[in-house]
């Protein structure tokens, strides 16, 4: 179908923009380095436990993210490339085309994250696989889902630094304090099945935020 | 003849709480071309965005028809072409990057390999169209903008200051293309100049 | 409009003395008097403010987002004006409601913030509406103003539902309704009031809303007032 291959061209697009730029890939895999590191040292020698752990984890997620999954929207606007991109494709393929790229660049942050943690603290140690890896993938849907969407706003206004996290934050609080409760419950070692009511929240936040940004994308989008 | 019409009904624009311009109403067929005249900041671009369909009216409505059938938006893409001095190009990529990746996202039907390279010879950039678009100059980027207007043979050419930033070869191959765009298919052409503006048969004057 | 002020301001009035003045005692004998719950004896009397203005600042915000999607379908720059000015109203509750949980926290449960899962939404709520006014002081444009802001309050919206009835259910907490109740987690409090009680209750609900009505009519009438004003300037 001719939108499939229209989003998929326009994917394409980006992550070829990005290989020849590297503006967004540096940016994080710096970001993430440098926030390991200072909470590195701010712990020193004490072994968290597992709750702020996990919440530690998040919380870089999340900060990594606002730096990087604006990019999408923001630098078309500045380059002036908005307008070419209009008359290309519509806005469903726009919408999601932008989406999935930040899903992608999501699951490869939350990756790096957990390599690092892994790597620096010896008290991230994944119980339960099964938890962290449903958590990771629906966690990071709904963190894309939610960011695109603010994204595409944020790009058509002025101060678009410190509006993106401010803007973001109230949206993605839910999502952070479920994936930081399951993410816990993974390092703790409980069952599957406990961590259910944060699989249906998160799903559930994917779903109705993924709708209703499509929904209103085309008015934000097009001026 | 393609069958294609284009109809403006009472479009007017506001801008924070300034009138641009109002109740601009107009029907083009195929075979027929307008001119867009007015001084700077009259609101040529503006009008020109709106009937491209980048930019959403504060009343009024921008219609395409092939015969009897109202197209949607995602028919129009296919047949309409755009230059205007607010469109860019990607120029982390080359000039025939630039075309092959934005004709994949709009996926119209593939032209012929010859078509495309007459194109780019006509706006003379054959020779450059492996060099990435950061090393244009600014003429050279109008040329790639007009390539990319006609990549996918439109039947509507929309050009917003065609001759900026051209030298006179450039110019030449602008008014062949408006030649052959004015004959068979709709031309709207946006300037202060008035031999361009006498290229179209039609004229509307703003402010 | 005259009726809705003089009655918003004698209801108001009515509860805030009603609720202050009317004492407590164990075994209420006439209507004049309170039953006194044990745990809570006077500290009770908060109910008759807490619960309109957090029930108020939610009426404000869904008028305020009503108001947004009507304007993304109309343009019409008067719809986005009463989408702002019940948002700035419900941004005045809001900052009302929390104060006065607060306070009720501190008296009851010792401090004055506890992450209680009802307590961080009336903040989640708070945050939303200070990235409203942001987001608005950062765009030009009325119209994208209007439009912007208009589908964030709507995503914004999008996400109410969770943390009112997920998240109570999900942590357990201090406030009523919370995980571990034993009247029943929910968004919907049962807390048992005497009749007198409910009366008073209820005057000050109906009159708070009232106020908001009142406030809201004041604030459009004075921005079409300036809207007017600058567009015949042109």
């Amino acid at each position: 179908m001719n939108a499939i291959s229209s989003t998929y061209a326009l994917v394409l697009k980006d992550f070829r923009s990005e290989l020849r730029t590297r503006y967004a890939v540096n940016a994080l895999i710096m970001f993430v380095v440098t926030a390991v590191a200072v909470i590195m040292f701010a712990l020193r020698e004490d072994h968290p436990g597992n709750d702020v752990l996990a919440g530690m984890f998040w919380v870089v997620v999340f900060f990594t993210g606002m730096s990087g999954l604006s990019r999408s929207f923001v630098s078309e606007e500045e380059r002036g490339t908005s307008m070419t991109l209009q008359l290309v494709a519509s806005s469903t393929v726009v919408y999601f085309g932008k989406l999935l790229f930040n899903v992608i660049l999501t699951l490869a942050m939350v990756l790096a994250v957990t390599i690092l943690y892994m790597l620096v603290f010896s008290g991230f140690v994944i119980e339960t696989f099964s938890i962290f890896i449903v958590t990771v993938i629906l966690g990071s849907l709904g963190l894309a889902s939610a960011a695109t969407i603010i994204a595409a706003i944020i790009a058509k206004a002025n101060t678009r630094g410190t509006l993106y996290p401010v803007l973001s934050f109230p949206i993605l609080i839910v999502l952070l304090m479920t994936v930081m409760s399951a993410t816990s419950k993974a390092l703790d070692g409980l069952e599957l099945s406990a961590a259910y009511s944060d699989f249906v929240v998160l799903g559930s936040y994917c779903m109705v935020m993924t709708a209703g940004s499509w929904i209103f994308f085309d008015y934000v989008w097009k001026d | 003849m393609k069958n294609l019409r284009l109809t403006v009904t009472e479009v007017s624009k506001h801008f924070n709480r300034r009138r641009i311009f109002q109740d601009i109403s107009f029907s083009l067929n195929c075979g027929e071309s307008l001119s867009i005249t007015g001084r700077n900041g009259s609101g040529k671009s503006t009008l020109v965005k709106i009937v491209a369909g980048v930019l959403s009216p504060t009343r009024g409505s921008v219609q395409f028809y092939r015969g009897e059938n109202a197209l949607v938006e995602d028919d129009v893409k296919h047949e309409l072409g755009l230059v205007s001095p607010y469109l860019q190009l990607y120029d982390e990529f080359s000039a025939t990057e630039n075309m092959t990746i934005l004709s994949s996202i709009r996926a119209s039907q593939d032209s012929e390999p010859s078509y495309r390279e007459h194109i780019f010879n006509q706006f003379n950039l054959w020779d450059r169209r492996n060099d990435l678009v950061r090393t244009f100059s600014s003429g050279m980027k109008q040329r790639l903008k007009y390539i990319f207007a006609l990549y996918h043979k439109p039947s509507i050419l929309i050009l917003d200051e065609p001759t900026s930033n051209l030298d006179e070869e450039g110019i030449n191959a602008v008014r062949e293309v408006a030649e052959e765009f004015k004959k068979s298919s709709i031309l709207i052409v946006a300037t202060n100049d008035q031999s361009e503006a006498s290229w179209c048969s039609r004229r509307i004057h703003l402010g | 409009m005259a009726f809705i002020r003089y009655a918003s301001i004698l209801l108001v009035t009515f509860s805030l003395i009603a609720g202050i003045a009317i004492p407590l005692a164990q075994a209420p004998q006439s209507w004049l008097q309170f039953p006194s719950i044990p745990g809570l004896e006077e500290k009770a009397r908060n109910i008759f403010f807490h619960v309109p203005t957090a029930w108020t600042t939610v009426v404000a915000f869904l008028v305020s987002m009503f108001y947004g999607l009507k304007y993304l379908r109309t343009k019409n720059i008067d719809d986005d004006l009463i989408s702002v000015s019940s948002a700035g109203l419900g941004f005045l509750f809001c900052i009302l409601a929390t104060v006065t949980g607060a306070l009720w926290a501190k008296f009851n449960w010792g401090s004055y913030w506890n992450w209680d899962p009802r307590q961080t939404s009336i903040f989640i709520l708070l945050l939303i509406y200070g990235a409203y006014f942001a987001l608005r002081s950062a765009v030009e444009s009325d119209e994208k103003r209007g439009t912007l802001s208009a589908v964030y309050s709507i995503i914004a919206g999008l996400t109410v539902p969770f943390f009112v009835f997920v998240m109570p259910r999900m942590m357990s907490g201090l406030h009523p309704g919370a995980k571990g109740d034993l009247e029943g987690s929910g968004p919907v409090v049962e807390f048992k009031m005497s009749p007198n009680m409910l009366v008073v209750f209820f005057i000050a609900l109906i009159g708070f809303n009232l106020l908001y009505i009142w406030m809201l009519n004041v604030r459009v009438r004075t921005g079409r007032l300036e809207y007017k004003q600058l567009h015949t300037e042109e």
